[in-house]
């Protein structure tokens, strides 16, 4: 579904991707962990054009982008390229001023053209399965945060992407609103959903993910099952990274 | 007793006078300023999203409009387009130079404050919509605008009134306005200052209904602001 290779992306004389190879098979989730600073942001906006890497190639489903420096893309080549992923951001990012439910239609209305009656009845379905059909008329900033970033989760969702891409979700939360939103993301990995999530949930990563990438300095250091990489790794990155978040 | 006869007098002039000069602002003040601002808005919109489209002749097309007419003051403005422009054979009726002159001029200030309620919408916003697959003007319609006008209100309403204060120096191209009445009978009976009390009060009276309208508006607008 998703296949990455020789990713390069620098900002100005920082090199943060320095030549990344992946691969995420279809219904599968991809977990990427690393330090802050390693390049695993970078790599999730890259997936969705929100970054523009300077070397390499990203395929998402039946589309492949070339990227060279100089190369610059149509905007709706961008476009259409965005559309097959959908994107969880750390601050969540709800647009202020649209109900809840009309957060969540905007973009079926807008973008793939829907009625807004079938909007409205899909992000209903998609509101009840996040648990929060009784927050449908709200503004955002009536809801918690963890209700929040749920919503976020529907939005996305609701543009029907082959890929939810999932930037540190968690990480702006009360700790007591984790649970919720992960609960939904392995509810989501369990149906099928193919996705890529980068995390410091750790105990996320072992539990939902297919696959757990490492990443540091701007490379992918190792990558395997989370049993690899969580109990039998033998790289000493990937073991001090692992002592300080166990500390 | 001379007091007396005074104080009869000046308040004969006031209330004789006052729905005159109050006839001269519904007639002209008022439609001045409701046309040149909503004229001045759509410009001032135009030239905002000229500066930030990032299409280089139309920003720096943008940026010298805003220079120019930012950088020199209005009165010299309407000089030119009312007393100028008629020596090149453009020659313009008092009440539409008023009009044009003030509608360049607030325009440029106003696209201005229009530009930075854009550019203060977070980032995130931007991305978020773009993450949804919509095209950039897209994005700018539905998502940033909408919450660009809001910030924007309060500075605009700002301008709007300090606009309905600025209409007086079309006086000085000879439109009838408020004030050219009231220096009119200021002259004719020999009381500039209460006549000038009496014009500065009618200004007040028009501009507490719109500070009251704009109060209005920006509750409406304050419905669902993110906190």
């Amino acid at each position: 579904m998703i296949k990455l290779e020789n990713l390069y992306k620098s900002f100005g004389d920082i090199d943060v991707l320095k030549g990344i190879n992946l691969e995420v098979e279809k219904g599968k989730t991809a977990v990427v962990i690393g330090p802050s600073g390693s390049g695993k942001t970078t790599l999730l906006r890259c997936l969705n054009l929100l970054e523009i890497p300077n070397q390499g190639s990203i395929t998402i489903g039946e589309k492949e982008l070339q990227f060279q420096s100089g190369t610059k893309l149509k905007p709706t080549q961008m476009t259409l390229f965005r559309q097959q992923t959908g994107m969880v951001f750390q601050s969540y990012n709800l647009f202020p001023h649209l109900t809840v439910v009309e957060n969540i239609m905007e973009g079926q209305v807008v973008v793939l053209k829907r009625s807004k009656t079938d909007a409205k009845k899909r992000s209903l379905d998609l509101l009840a399965k996040v648990g929060l059909s009784d927050r449908a008329e709200m503004y955002p900033h009536q809801l918690s945060g963890g209700q929040q970033q749920r919503v976020g989760i529907a939005r996305a969702m609701a543009m029907d992407p082959k890929v939810l891409l999932f930037d540190e979700p968690t990480s702006a939360l009360d700790p007591e609103l984790v649970g919720e939103v992960l609960k939904v993301m392995k509810d989501l990995a369990e149906e099928g959903m193919t996705m890529v999530v980068v995390t410091h949930e750790m105990e996320f990563a072992r539990d939902v993910a297919d696959q757990v990438i490492f990443m540091d300095q701007g490379v992918i250091a190792e990558k395997g099952t989370p049993e690899e990489i969580f109990t039998l790794s033998t790289n000493p990155r990937t073991q001090q990274f692992l002592n300080k978040v166990a500390r | 007793m001379v007091l007396d006869e005074r104080a009869e007098r000046i308040i004969g002039i006031l209330s004789d006078s006052f729905f005159p000069i109050l006839k001269a602002g519904l007639y002209f003040t008022v439609p001045l300023t409701l046309i040149t601002f909503t004229l001045g808005l759509i410009l001032a919109f135009f030239t905002a999203i000229a500066r930030i489209s990032g299409i280089k002749p139309l920003v720096a097309l943008a940026k010298f409009y805003v220079w120019i007419f930012r950088g020199t003051p209005l009165l010299v403005q309407l000089f030119i387009l009312f007393y100028g422009l008629p020596s090149v054979g453009i020659t313009l009726d008092p009440f539409p130079a008023a009009v044009l002159g003030f509608t360049l001029n607030k325009g440029a200030y106003s696209s201005e404050i229009i530009r930075a309620a854009i550019l203060s919408t977070p980032k995130g916003q931007w991305e978020a919509a773009y993450s949804i697959g919509m095209t950039r003007a897209q994005a700018m319609r539905r998502i940033i605008l909408p919450q660009a006008i809001r910030v924007s209100v309060p500075p605009l309403g700002n301008s709007f009134i300090s606009l309905v204060k600025d209409t007086s120096l079309a006086a000085t191209i000879t439109v009838t306005e408020m004030f050219q009445k009231g220096q009119q009978v200021a002259a004719a009976t020999y009381e500039p200052l209460w006549l000038y009390i009496e014009v500065a009060f009618i200004y007040l009276m028009f501009s507490t209904v719109l500070s009251y309208a704009q109060s209005m508006l920006e509750r409406r607008f304050d419905r669902s602001v993110a906190k």
